[in-house]
Formats: C-alpha cells, sequence, structure tokens
C-alpha cells in the first residue's frame, strides 16, 4: 500500500504526459497538436512540482510558527517553464493562421505534395 | 484529505486528457484544454505551489485558451477524419510510457521531506533566504536573485516569442477603421461593467506586481493580468478602440525596454565591480541592494509581459477583424 | 572590467543587442549594430578560447551567487572551440545578410530578422557557456524560438509548413530534455552540471537517472537532428532564407552535438554512458545509418539546398561517429569535424544563397552554366565541396584523416572503411552540381546579362569561409590543438578523478 500511495501521483502524471504527447504526434489538425503539446508540458510541470511537495509542508512564504515548507526551487523552474511555453504556444498559432491562409487547409493529411508535409 | 483532492483532482485530469483525444470538435477541445489548465492549477495550489497556480491560471486557462480560440475562429472548429493508422503513435507513446514507468519505480518517495531535493541546495533558500535576501516569499527570491539568469532568460523568451508573431501576423490598423461594430458594442450593460472592472483588474495587477515580495505573484503575473484589462477592454469597445488606446507601434517599443530595464540592472551591478545580476552591489547594505534589484528587475518582467502579450492579442484579433471585412 | 566578465560577454552582447536592434528603427543601423556586436562576441570567444587553453577553464558566477545555489557559467576549451565557430560564422552570415536579406525578406520585416537572429545566437552561446541543467533549457528554448521565427521568414510559402514542423518536433525534443533534467533533479537535487555528475556518482545504477539520461539522449538528439530524428531539418533547411540556412546549418546542430558530449562527459561520465549502458554501440549504429541512408538521399534530390541539408545530416553522423568511438582521438576528431563542417557548410550555403540572389531558385537544373557567369561564387562552391568529399589540402580531409585515424587506433577497421565509403556518396551528390555548373550551357531564355556576380558583401564573407576551408586543412595548428585539449581535458574529467564534493555549507 505505501508503494502505491508513495508513486500514485508520478503514475497518473506519466500517464497524462503520454495522453498529451499521443495527442501531439496522432492528431490531424494542427491546433489540436498544439492543445496537445500543451497538456504535455502542463503534465510535465505537475511531475515537477509532485517532487517539490513536502508530506505537511506549507507553500514557501515565510510565516510565523512554520517550520516546514515545500521545496521552492522546483517552482521557480515551472514558472519560467509555464511561460515559455505560452511563447512557444502562441508563436505555433500564428504559424497555423499563416499556414490556413496559404494553404486552405489545417489538416495534415489534406497537404497534398509531400514536400508540405507536417 | 490532501491525498483525497489530489486523487479526485487527478482523475478529473485523467478524464479530461482522454477525452480530448476522441473529440473531432475543436471548440470543446479548447474549452476542455481550459479546464484541463484550470484543474491542474488546483493540483499545483494542493500541493503549495500557489505562484504556479496563479500562473498557470493566467496563462494556460487564461491567454493559451483565448489565442486558441482565436486561431479556431480563422480556421474552422472540425478537426477532419485521419487516414493514418493510429498504431505508430501508440507504439511510440506506450513505449515512452513504460520508460517513464520503469524510470518512476527508483525515484524517492512523494512527499518524503528526507529526499535528496529537500536535502540539497534547497535548504540555503529555505533558511537564508529570508536573511540573505530579505523577501517573505522564498519563490520570489530564487526567481529573481539566485536564479535571475534563468528569469532573464525567461523575459527573453517572452520577447522572442512576440518577435516571432510580428513577424507572421502584422497588426493593420488602417483596414480595422472600417470595421463593422463589433456585436458587444451596443451592450450598454456590458459597457458599464466593464468601465467599472477595468480600473480595478489594472488596479490588481499593480498590487500583484509590487506585492509579489511578499505573497505570491510578480511581474510575469502582473503583466498578464494587466494585459487582460485591456483585453477585455477590446473585447467590450472593439479592438479599434483599444488599438487607439494602447497603439501597437507603443508596444514595440515597450517589449524591448522591458527587457533592456531588465538588463541594466546587471550591467550597473558590472560597473558596481559585482558579476552579472549581483544585487548585492546596489547598495551599501546588500539586503537593500538586493530588494532595489528584485522591484526593478520585476518591473522589468511586468513591462515586457505586458507588452508582448497585448500584442500577440492585437495580431491574433486583427487577423480575425480583417477576415470579417472581406 | 572587460576581463573580469569574459565568460558572460558571448551570450550579453547579442542579448542585449536583441532589443536595440528593434528599437533603432532603420533597417541599414540595425544590420551594422548587429554585425559590430557579434564581431565583438566573435573576439571575446577568441579571447575565451586563449584563456582556456592556457588555463584549462573559467566559471562565472551570475547573480554573485555560488553554485550550486546560482547558476554558474562554466567555459572550457571545448565549449570555448565551438562558441568561436559559432560567433564567427554568425558574423560572416550578417555581413553576408545585407544584400540576401534585402533581396529575399519584405523591407518590414528587416528589423525582426536581425532581432530574431541575435536573439538566436545569444540562445546559443548561452546553451554553450551555461553550466546549469536547466538554464541549458531556456537557452534552447530562446533559440528555438528565433530559429521557428527566422525559417517562417521566407516568402515561399512551404516554410511555414517546415517551420511549424521543425516547432512541433523541436519542442517535444525540448519537453524531453526536461524530463530528463527532471529526473535527474530529482534523485540528486541540483541542477548544476558538475554538482550533478558528483551526485550522479553515488548512485553504483539507478534506474530514475538511466531513465533521465535516455530522455535527455532523445531530447538532445532531435535537437542535433539525429537520424532518425532528423526529419524536421531537410525541409527547415530547404525553404527558410539563404542566409538562415547558412547560420543555422553552420551552428544550431554544431551546438546541439555539443550539448550531448557536454552531457556524456561532464554529466554522466563517459564510463556510465559507454560501458554500462552501452550507449555507443547505439550511437554508432545510428550515425553509420544516418551517414549512408543521408548522404544517398542527397544524391537523388532536385534542390541544391534540400541535397545540402541532407549532407548535413550525413555529417552530422560523422561527429557522432567520432563521440561513439569512445577514446580522447574519436572525441578530438568529432570536435575538429564540428569545427571544420561550419566551415564548409557556411561557405556551401553562401554560395547557394548568392545562386538564389541572382537566378531566384535553386534546382540542380538551375545550375547549368554558372561556372562561366558566376565564377567566384561556383569557385568557391566547388572548392567547399571538395572540402566536403574530403579532398586533402581541405578541412574535410583533416576531420576525415583524424577519425579514420581514431578508428583505426581501436582496430575498427569496419567503421574506417565506411567512412571513406560515406566520401564516395559525396563525391556523387557535389558531382552532380558541379557537372551542371562547368559542362552544361545555361538554359535557353535567361539572358546573361542577369546572371552575374553578387555583391562584394556577399562574395567576401564567402570566400572568408573558403579560404579557411584551404587554410585550416595546411595549418591545422589551431583547430587539433584546440580540439586535442578540450578531447583530453573532457576525458580527464570525465568522472575518472572525481571532483571534490561541493560542501553543503553556503
Amino acid at each position: 500500500m505505501s508503494f502505491i500511495l508513495d508513486y500514485y501521483n508520478y503514475w497518473v502524471v506519466v500517464f497524462l504526459m503520454m495522453t498529451g504527447f499521443y495527442i501531439v504526434i496522432s492528431a490531424n489538425n494542427l491546433v489540436k497538436k498544439i492543445a496537445g503539446l500543451n497538456i504535455f508540458q502542463t503534465s510535465v510541470f505537475m511531475l515537477y512540482i509532485s517532487m517539490g511537495k513536502v508530506t505537511g509542508g506549507t507553500a514557501p512564504i515565510v510565516v510565523e510558527g512554520v517550520e516546514l515548507y515545500s521545496n521552492p526551487l522546483p517552482h521557480v523552474l515551472i514558472l519560467t517553464a509555464i511561460v515559455v511555453g505560452v511563447a512557444t504556444t502562441s508563436v505555433g498559432l500564428a504559424l497555423i493562421i499563416r499556414i490556413k491562409r496559404a494553404y486552405g487547409t489545417v489538416e495534415e493529411n489534406e497537404f497534398k505534395n509531400s514536400d508540405d508535409a507536417i | 484529505m490532501a491525498v483525497l483532492i489530489d486523487l479526485v483532482l487527478l482523475s478529473m485530469l485523467a478524464l479530461t486528457a482522454l477525452r480530448i483525444i476522441f473529440l473531432k470538435d475543436l471548440f470543446a477541445v479548447v474549452m476542455l484544454f481550459g479546464i484541463y489548465s484550470f484543474l491542474s492549477a488546483l493540483i499545483f495550489i494542493n500541493l503549495d505551489a500557489v505562484d504556479v497556480a496563479f500562473t498557470e491560471a493566467a496563462v494556460g486557462a487564461g491567454i493559451s485558451t483565448v489565442l486558441m480560440l482565436s486561431t479556431l475562429a480563422l480556421t474552422g472548429r472540425k478537426e477532419k477524419e485521419s487516414k493514418h493508422s493510429s498504431i505508430l503513435p501508440f507504439l511510440v507513446v506506450t513505449v515512452t510510457g513504460a520508460a517513464l514507468i520503469y524510470g518512476t519505480i527508483d525515484m524517492p518517495p512523494f512527499g518524503d521531506a528526507n529526499n535528496p531535493i529537500h536535502q540539497h541546495v534547497a535548504p540555503r533558500y529555505i533558511e537564508q533566504s529570508p536573511v540573505e535576501v530579505g523577501l517573505p516569499n522564498m519563490v520570489t527570491s530564487v526567481l529573481a536573485s539566485y536564479r535571475g539568469f534563468d528569469t532573464l532568460g525567461e523575459t527573453v523568451v517572452v520577447f522572442a516569442a512576440m518577435i516571432g508573431v510580428l513577424t507572421l501576423l502584422s497588426v493593420r490598423r488602417k483596414e480595422d477603421d472600417e470595421a463593422p461594430d463589433s456585436g458587444l458594442k451596443s451592450h450598454r450593460v456590458l459597457h458599464v461593467v466593464a468601465k467599472i472592472i477595468i480600473p480595478f483588474v489594472i488596479l490588481f495587477a499593480l498590487y500583484v506586481q509590487f506585492h509579489g515580495d511578499y505573497g505570491p505573484g510578480g511581474g510575469f503575473q502582473a503583466g498578464v493580468i494587466a494585459a487582460a484589462a485591456i483585453i477585455l477592454y477590446a473585447l467590450v469597445f472593439g479592438l479599434p478602440m483599444a488599438l487607439r488606446v494602447i497603439s501597437p507601434k507603443f508596444l514595440q517599443i515597450l517589449a524591448p525596454l522591458g527587457v533592456l530595464l531588465y538588463a541594466s540592472v546587471g550591467i550597473y551591478s558590472m560597473f558596481m565591480g559585482g558579476n552579472f545580476l549581483d544585487y548585492n552591489k546596489l547598495a551599501h547594505d546588500p539586503v537593500h541592494g538586493q530588494h532595489y534589484g528584485i522591484i526593478i528587475i520585476e518591473l522589468g518582467v511586468g513591462i515586457t509581459v505586458f507588452a508582448v502579450m497585448l500584442s500577440i492579442f492585437y495580431a491574433f484579433a486583427s487577423q480575425a477583424e480583417r477576415r470579417n471585412v472581406s | 572590467m572587460l576581463e573580469q566578465h569574459l565568460a558572460a560577454l558571448p551570450i550579453l552582447l547579442p542579448l542585449i543587442a536583441a532589443p536595440i536592434v528593434l528599437l533603432v528603427g532603420r533597417s541599414s543601423l540595425a544590420w551594422m549594430v548587429a554585425t559590430l556586436v557579434s564581431g565583438f562576441a566573435t573576439i571575446a570567444a577568441w579571447q575565451l578560447l586563449i584563456t582556456c587553453l592556457a588555463s584549462g577553464s573559467l566559471s562565472y558566477a551570475v547573480g554573485g551567487w555560488m553554485a550550486p545555489w546560482g547558476i554558474e557559467l562554466r567555459i572550457d576549451a571545448a565549449n570555448a572551440f565551438v562558441l568561436l565557430a559559432v560567433t564567427a560564422i554568425s558574423t560572416l552570415v550578417l555581413i553576408y545578410s545585407k544584400d540576401s536579406v534585402a533581396k529575399e525578406i519584405e523591407s518590414d520585416k528587416h528589423l525582426l530578422f536581425y532581432t530574431a537572429h541575435m536573439l538566436c545566437l545569444a540562445g546559443l552561446s548561452g546553451i554553450l557557456v551555461t553550466g546549469d541543467a536547466f538554464n541549458l533549457f531556456v537557452f534552447l528554448e530562446i533559440s528555438s524560438l528565433a530559429t521557428y521565427t527566422l525559417v517562417s521568414l521566407a516568402s515561399d510559402r512551404r516554410c511555414l509548413t517546415a517551420a511549424f514542423r521543425y516547432l512541433v518536433m523541436g519542442t517535444i525534443g525540448a519537453t524531453f530534455i526536461l524530463i530528463g533534467v527532471g529526473m535527474l533533479y530529482m534523485k540528486t537535487g541540483t541542477l548544476n552540471m558538475l554538482d550533478l555528475s558528483v551526485r550522479i556518482n553515488l548512485y553504483e545504477s539507478s534506474r530514475t537517472i538511466n531513465t533521465g539520461l535516455a530522455f535527455v539522449m532523445v531530447g538532445v538528439g532531435i535537437k542535433l537532428a539525429l537520424f532518425p530524428l532528423h526529419m524536421w531539418l531537410p525541409p527547415a533547411y530547404t525553404h527558410a532564407p539563404s542566409a538562415v540556412t547558412a547560420f543555422l546549418a553552420s551552428t544550431a546542430t554544431k551546438v546541439a552535438v555539443y550539448v550531448m558530449i557536454r552531457f556524456i562527459f561532464t554529466i554522466f561520465g563517459a564510463d556510465h554512458v559507454f560501458n554500462d549502458m552501452g550507449m555507443d554501440l547505439i550511437l554508432m549504429v545510428l550515425a553509420v545509418v544516418a551517414i549512408f541512408k543521408c548522404s544517398y538521399m542527397a544524391t537523388v534530390q532536385n534542390n541544391v539546398k534540400t541535397v545540402l541539408a541532407f549532407s548535413s545530416v550525413a555529417q552530422i553522423g560523422y561527429m557522432v561517429l567520432g563521440i561513439a568511438l569512445v577514446s580522447a582521438a574519436g572525441l578530438m576528431a568529432g570536435l575538429i569535424h564540428i569545427f571544420n563542417h561550419a566551415l564548409m557548410k557556411g561557405a556551401l550555403f553562401m554560395a547557394v544563397g548568392a545562386v538564389f540572389y541572382r537566378v531566384g531558385s535553386v534546382n540542380l537544373q538551375d545550375f547549368r552554366g554558372l561556372g562561366k557567369h558566376m565564377p567566384w561564387t561556383m569557385a568557391g562552391f566547388t572548392l567547399a565541396g571538395l572540402s566536403i568529399i574530403g579532398v586533402p589540402l581541405t578541412v574535410g580531409f583533416i576531420s576525415k584523416w583524424y577519425l579514420v585515424s581514431a578508428a583505426l587506433d581501436q582496430g575498427n577497421w569496419l567503421v574506417a572503411v565506411l567512412v571513406l565509403l560515406g566520401s564516395l556518396l559525396a563525391v556523387v551528390y557535389i558531382g552532380r552540381i558541379l557537372e551542371a555548373a562547368y559542362f552544361q550551357k545555361l538554359p535557353e531564355g535567361t539572358d546573361p546579362e542577369q546572371v552575374k556576380e553578387v555583391p562584394y558583401l556577399m562574395l567576401v564573407p564567402m570566400w572568408i569561409l573558403v579560404i579557411a576551408n584551404l587554410y585550416f586543412g595546411i595549418d591545422t595548428s589551431l583547430t587539433t590543438d584546440a580540439a586535442s585539449a578540450a578531447a583530453q581535458w573532457l576525458f580527464e574529467n570525465s568522472q575518472t578523478s572525481v571532483p571534490q564534493v561541493m560542501e553543503m555549507k553556503p
């Protein structure tokens, strides 16, 4: 039982990551690919935040009388990673709008020429 | 109790993610993605990462969702059937997932205070940062001071995103002037409510900007919230009005200035004899120096993020308006 | 003051120049600022290389916080060597860009182009110089975002799908690296590379760390276009603007190769990666397949940029092969090839860009008759092409020489023979282009007046690289000294002598 309690969080997070990853590589629509990419990344963020948790600890903001804090470093890393993620998302979506205008489609299987394939 | 909440949230996340795989209606996909983002923000709160939750809610459920919706408005909301077989992706994902599960078996147990990451490096942040840096919020201390270089990089990433979006989508004002009134323009109630709310949102942004040292928040979140206030204005009063209030040209000057403000703190500390971004050298008392440094760089971050998020919104929204005209 | 901050300059100069370039407002001024800054970064990189060859390694604590609490920049002969190649190529490409960009990119986007170029350079320098695993991810994303932007600046619509594919694969790669670094962090509690290497050593073998290694390797593999994860590269290089291709082809993948070297040798330790995990065999097989499959692909393409793009994937195979030989000699061959290949591909893509400048497309049939009408461009192309093949007196020969002798040192006859056979395929794909240029006539209906030599600002940087191809093919003292010092250093510091465990007390 303790084995499961120790790891259930990571296992669910791995499942979420793989769901996102699957959407990225299998989706036919480019917008859905980007949504998948976001789910993939958000799940990786959960992996980091999970490792920073200390049972019984509180948020890492100094409060009188509290001794046990969760680890602030993963939080900092993930703050940065979230920002990086939204930056990539916005550039990806802008590309999709241009692709739609240039080709008239954003469905992967509708690019005729293999040269244009995504 | 925390475990129970965690489990419930995680299973909701899993259901949301699974549903997205099979949905062909992209509008629903984006909405579910927004929900996914919100749920993960709740998980982050449950795991004590309040700053991260704040940002995830503002960015994932806010900005990303808005951008995806404006893209859908231009590309259509149905995904077509794929002729590709889904066996290969499934195989790739299974192998990757199996590798990850294999890796978890050896991981330090979840939540144990004796894990290596709680024993090495982090203790100094927890014990010393209130003294060395002088801020109660350790996340801000680490973000802005110990790992200030990462945060400079992060600001530059945001700036790079603006460069990318502006390269791809240009904001055109002239055509917008002839755009028909947006549907919301005739809603008097909305106008009044928006006029009341927007100043408070901006006030809140300022609070988040300067209160980040004490509670969750900081330049990034503040910039996003301030941009959201103008976005709300644009939605209610129409994009042309918003473009008149804050012009895209102005934003394109503001964004690089924010980055330069951040970097100038580093340069100044170099002239004062320290290393790049060494805030200790900014004042006689190192803790004061830290404080000045953090306030200025957070301001730089806030300015850049505000300008970039709003520029990106303008670029996306003006595409939609342009289509309405034609 | 500059002396003290030398380590930080190659990142800071372009990083600060990027927003300034956007603000200056005029295209010609932006070009000047960007070129000058890139030139200063090159000088800084040169100084760094000299310092590192003399005294080992340099460390710079950003923010004044000691590692592992703060972020450390760490420079040794290996990354200073690659940094010099990257900054020098960037400067030459920028000089070349002025005319090329004016022709290929709309005038209202020139400022964005130069800003993106500066961001890309800052990102690449950051990746090379940083000593912190997470900071590496941040700089990786700066350079990647700038790269997607640069690729999508071309006027051909196919650049859009190419950039999108690059974006999706690049982000998957970066996320894999993030997962891998997370696993290392989880087990060790630190992100500093040196500290990581010490603390990884505390574990005899850990599934989490091995999985982390695998994820980092796959992620870096995507970024460096390791076969079969190279699918993003040919379309991106084919459809990007000429100046962008010349820059990316000679820097971006090389930086990723260096990241692989850094992770293998500095963090995980060669012994662990190669002996315990058997990674050398995997890398060697992939490298050999890449050399043959992609050299073959290069021989059947019609677009010359695609030919050279596939050739790049094949050449990356040679670099990885050098790493996979697991010897100081092999590593040295890999490092030399990083530098030399930057010279060759830079010159080749500049020449192809010059053809595009005059002819407007770069298919094989468009090269007909150019030997006569664009003599300098095609002469440069020929010399750099001979270098790719590995003809003596060129840098290509030096690379192959060290690679083959490193393989023979280990008695690995098969690899040595395969390297030489790979060169034969290069003869075919370069030969096809030269045949069209020198033995065929200009297609009928083309105005010979139109097809003439390109402006000096394009020819000069191209020829500087061509001459460098010959110079470093004859006088190899700089490259071999730097590369062998770097390889020795990496091998010696690769866990054979365990550095001191960092003190716990602040």
